[in-house]
């Protein structure tokens, strides 16, 4: 979650990485199953930041870092989670075609100590596409706490390839690792991977066709023409055009497709179905698995699972799995509402009195007044705004969710919420998507690649901004705050406004799986797909560290943002406020033209435009409202969210304008960066429009209908 | 008798995988083929999905999917 990932695209042998392979000693590639550790341990080895946490697919794209070694540069790179390399879905396809062809001088295969025997079947599929494979059994310490012993220098025997235990999260146990890493790229170690043998008639076909495939291949691919023939038999054609397309041959030769027949007649005669070769060939790796687990792994403790079936069994119950997951919410918004008040009163007083030092400072440079009133109120005031207001919530609540998310509670939650999503004829992941977007719509958008169906995935991207994101929450925390909480006093009036955030995003919630369904049933037609999801063991979060690194991160990413988007907005809308047509402003102009229509929706054109002039970043709305309410005006010194309601009061608000402007807050188009991820990952331009139009649509009508009933009723 | 009727913490040995395309990969790829020991851990608030204890780890399935997978 977040935008600092610096990694897009999904394409792994791009040209970029290329230049950076050349200007490296070596390439050593991460693979393993998802959530076994791999984007934690490169991350400690490179020193970057990709993003963890506890689910399977947290990383859906690859990132490259170098890691200097004795004085070698290694370029590691990280690829998605797979279970395997046959199918053909996105991450696998990225994967395998980087490990096979993209020829990294060594594959590290990151397995998850608890579960060696599933893992093991990865470490089977990749020994047939590459030779320099080095087996990294991770999550030790789980394993110790599980009582699971795994003897690792036989686990070395059997496979073949060395063998490294580590815990990623402490650093010294990586040593081991880079030694092995460096052992295998300098070709100090020799590897000879005991690759699986099959049932003898599929054995006996890749004999058969092995001589024809090693008269076409590269010399320097000789290596994987075993696997060539498994895919010929198997007769996987997306596989194979992408063989042909890497390596520039022709698979579709006749003398090829002559053995291939030959090889599948033989099938028939002794009853093999040729249709299910991969059955067989998946089986046959499988059982290999088992065995070498079998003969690895000694669980000393047959319970080894119990506490975590005893959390799972409460935290997913008929009774509590829903209340708890709304009681999670719920507390969570509250420690941001109480927690967020005192580091934004004394930002505001520090900014308060750098103001009048500023000033001072101006009046001393004798900087003409036009200068000093659009460098102060303009562009200062916007910053102090983003930053004393905006940034503490979304700097408390980012990091209590990627807690959550350490934790390991997430799948649980689309766990619980599955149902709902498949009668809106959708995956069940999308509930995972969706709680990204909490954090970030546009890291939301570009999660949606764990869902396979492409019409399911269109779907979560399209209502993925139906959950308000980190730069929203401050807006809607605001705003209940002023215009509901001040009805009482003390905790009730933090309770209060708790709970009218949390309405506002279970309505949120509730609207997804509306427009999911209504979308299902009209432009996107469709029945659910399936739902395969993994639920990984509960893991202790290392907390200091999470609350350390979002803390910054967010506090960072808000700040970068402050300057170069606030900022500039800043000095617009002070040159709109102020810069006259005849006697009105042109801030007065556009949000006179947009007034009636605000009207209906029960807002006015102040408001109306902030929200367009917001699209770059959703965090300075607010703040862009209260310029153009300020900005004609004196200054006026702003410290907390009384004041604020003070101002809107005077212009107008009342408790109908908070109400809209919350619905609005959470129905309306999404911002830029969202688009743009749409715009990248769906790559039509059609339905990024549709994603803009969709949710503001759906905004306007609930605003329109709220301010009908209430003028009806009052 | 198929997964979908197997009663919570009773295990059940897979017999056939009819699952047909991507979910029946998915499967495979998660280690469920035949003779592999599966036992319903936990069911969902709303009773689906069901998670499945699969080779040490959890996998949940739709019932759609649960009622396709025959055991012995
Ligand atoms: N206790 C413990 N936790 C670990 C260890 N390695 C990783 N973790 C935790 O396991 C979780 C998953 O780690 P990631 O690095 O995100 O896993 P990944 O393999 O990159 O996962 P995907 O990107 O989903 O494929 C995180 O919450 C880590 O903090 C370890 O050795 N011990
Ligand atoms: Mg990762």
């Amino acid at each position: 979650m977040g935008l600092t990932s610096s990694s897009t695209g999904s394409n792994l042998l791009n040209k970029e990485l290329m230049n950076i392979q050349k200007k490296c000693d070596f390439t050593v590639a991460f693979a393993g199953n998802p959530n076994v550790g791999k984007s934690t341990i490169f991350n400690s080895l490179t020193g970057m930041h990709q993003h963890t946490g506890n689910w399977p697919g947290k990383t859906v794209s690859n990132a490259s870092g170098i890691c200097n070694y004795n004085n070698r540069d290694y370029l590691l790179v990280d690829i998605p989670g797979t279970y395997s390399l046959m199918s053909n879905s996105q991450e696998e396809e990225i994967a395998r075609d980087y490990i096979c062809f993209g020829k990294p001088d060594a594959t590290v295969i990151i397995l998850d100590a608890t579960c060696i025997e599933r893992n093991l079947n990865l470490v089977f599929q990749t020994m047939e596409i590459t030779k320099n494979i080095i087996v990294c059994v991770n999550l030790l310490d789980e394993a110790k706490k599980k009582k699971i012993e795994i003897n690792l220098e036989k686990l070395e025997t059997l496979l073949g390839v060395p063998v490294v235990g580590t815990i990623a999260r402490k650093r010294r146990t990586l040593k081991n690792l880079l030694n092995v890493i460096e052992q295998v790229c300098t070709k100090k170690r020799h590897l000879e991977p005991n690759c699986i043998t099959y049932l003898p008639a599929i054995e006996d076909a890749i004999l058969l066709l092995t001589g024809e495939v090693n008269k076409i291949t590269p010399q320097d691919f000789k290596y994987i023409n075993r696997w060539i023939c498994l895919k010929l038999l198997d007769d996987d054609q997306k596989i194979i055009q992408s063989i042909e397309k890497a390596l520039h041959i022709s698979l579709h030769s006749d003398k090829i497709i002559q053995k291939q027949n030959d090889a599948r007649k033989n099938f028939t005669k002794i009853d093999l179905d040729s249709n299910n070769i991969k059955d067989d060939i998946v089986s046959s790796i499988m059982k290999k698995s088992e065995d070498v687990a079998k003969q690895v792994c000694t669980f000393k403790n047959k319970e080894y699972n119990l506490r975590n079936k005893k959390i799972d069994k409460i935290l997913t119950s008929k009774k509590f799995g829903i209340p708890i997951m709304v009681a999670f919410l719920g507390i969570i918004f509250w420690i941001t509402i109480v927690g967020a008040n005192y580091p934004s009163q004394l930002l505001s007083s520090l900014f308060n009195i750098l103001q009048e030092k500023l000033l001072a400072l101006f009046y001393f440079l004798r900087v003409p007044t036009f200068i000093t009133e659009l460098l102060i109120n303009g562009m200062y005031k916007t910053l102090a705004w983003v930053i004393s207001v905006m940034l503490p919530p979304m700097a408390i609540f980012f990091p209590l969710f990627t807690l959550l998310e350490d934790l390991g509670y997430l799948p649980r939650i689309a766990f619980n919420l599955d149902n709902y999503f498949k009668k809106a004829c959708t995956s069940g992941k999308q509930a995972l998507t969706m709680c990204m977007g909490f954090g970030c719509n546009a890291c939301g958008v570009v999660g949606t690649r764990i869902i396979d169906s492409p019409r399911e995935r269109l779907i979560a991207m399209l209502t993925n901004a139906f959950v308000p994101c980190n730069g929203r929450f401050p807006l809607l925390i605001t705003i209940s705050t002023i215009f509901i909480g001040s009805y009482f006093t003390g905790m009730t009036s933090s309770i209060v406004s708790t709970l009218c955030v949390l309405l506002v995003i279970l309505i949120g919630i509730f609207l997804t799986l509306i427009i999911s369904k209504i979308l299902s049933k009209t432009v996107l037609k469709g029945f659910p797909s399936s739902f395969i999801l993994e639920l990984p063991p509960y893991r202790k979060p290392q907390v200091g560290k999470v609350l350390v690194r979002s803390l910054l991160d967010r506090t960072l990413f808000v700040l970068g943002r402050a300057i170069s988007v606030a900022a500039p907005v800043g000095i617009v809308i002070w040159l709109f406020a102020n810069i006259t047509i005849g006697n009105v402003s042109i801030l007065t102009y556009i949000a006179n033209f947009l007034d009636p229509f605000a009207k209906l929706m029960g807002i006015d054109g102040y408001i109306l435009s902030a929200f367009i002039l917001g699209i770059p970043a959703n965090e300075i709305v607010l703040p862009i409202i209260l310029m153009s309410y300020l900005a004609t005006g004196s200054l006026v010194d702003i410290d907390n969210t009384f004041a604020i309601g003070e101002i809107l009061k005077q212009n107008g608000w009342t408790l109908l304008t908070g109400i809209n402007v919350m619905i609005f807050t959470l129905l309306h188009f999404p911002c830029g960066t969202t688009l743009i991820s749409i715009k990248k990952e769906s790559g039509s331009l059609k339905w990024t429009l549709f994603a803009f139009v969709l949710p503001t649509i759906c905004g306007i009508i609930l605003c329109m209908l709220t301010t009908g009933v209430w003028n009806l009723i009052i | 008798m198929t997964l979908y009727e197997l009663p919570l913490n009773e295990v059940g040995i897979v017999k056939d995988i009819n699952c047909i395309g991507n979910i029946r990969r998915r499967l495979l790829d998660l280690g469920l083929i035949k003779g592999t020991p599966i036992i319903p851990i936990l069911k969902s608030p709303s009773g689906d999905p069901t998670a499945f204890e699969i080779r040490k780890t959890i996998i949940a399935l739709r019932k759609e999917d649960s009622k396709l997978i025959d055991l012995k």
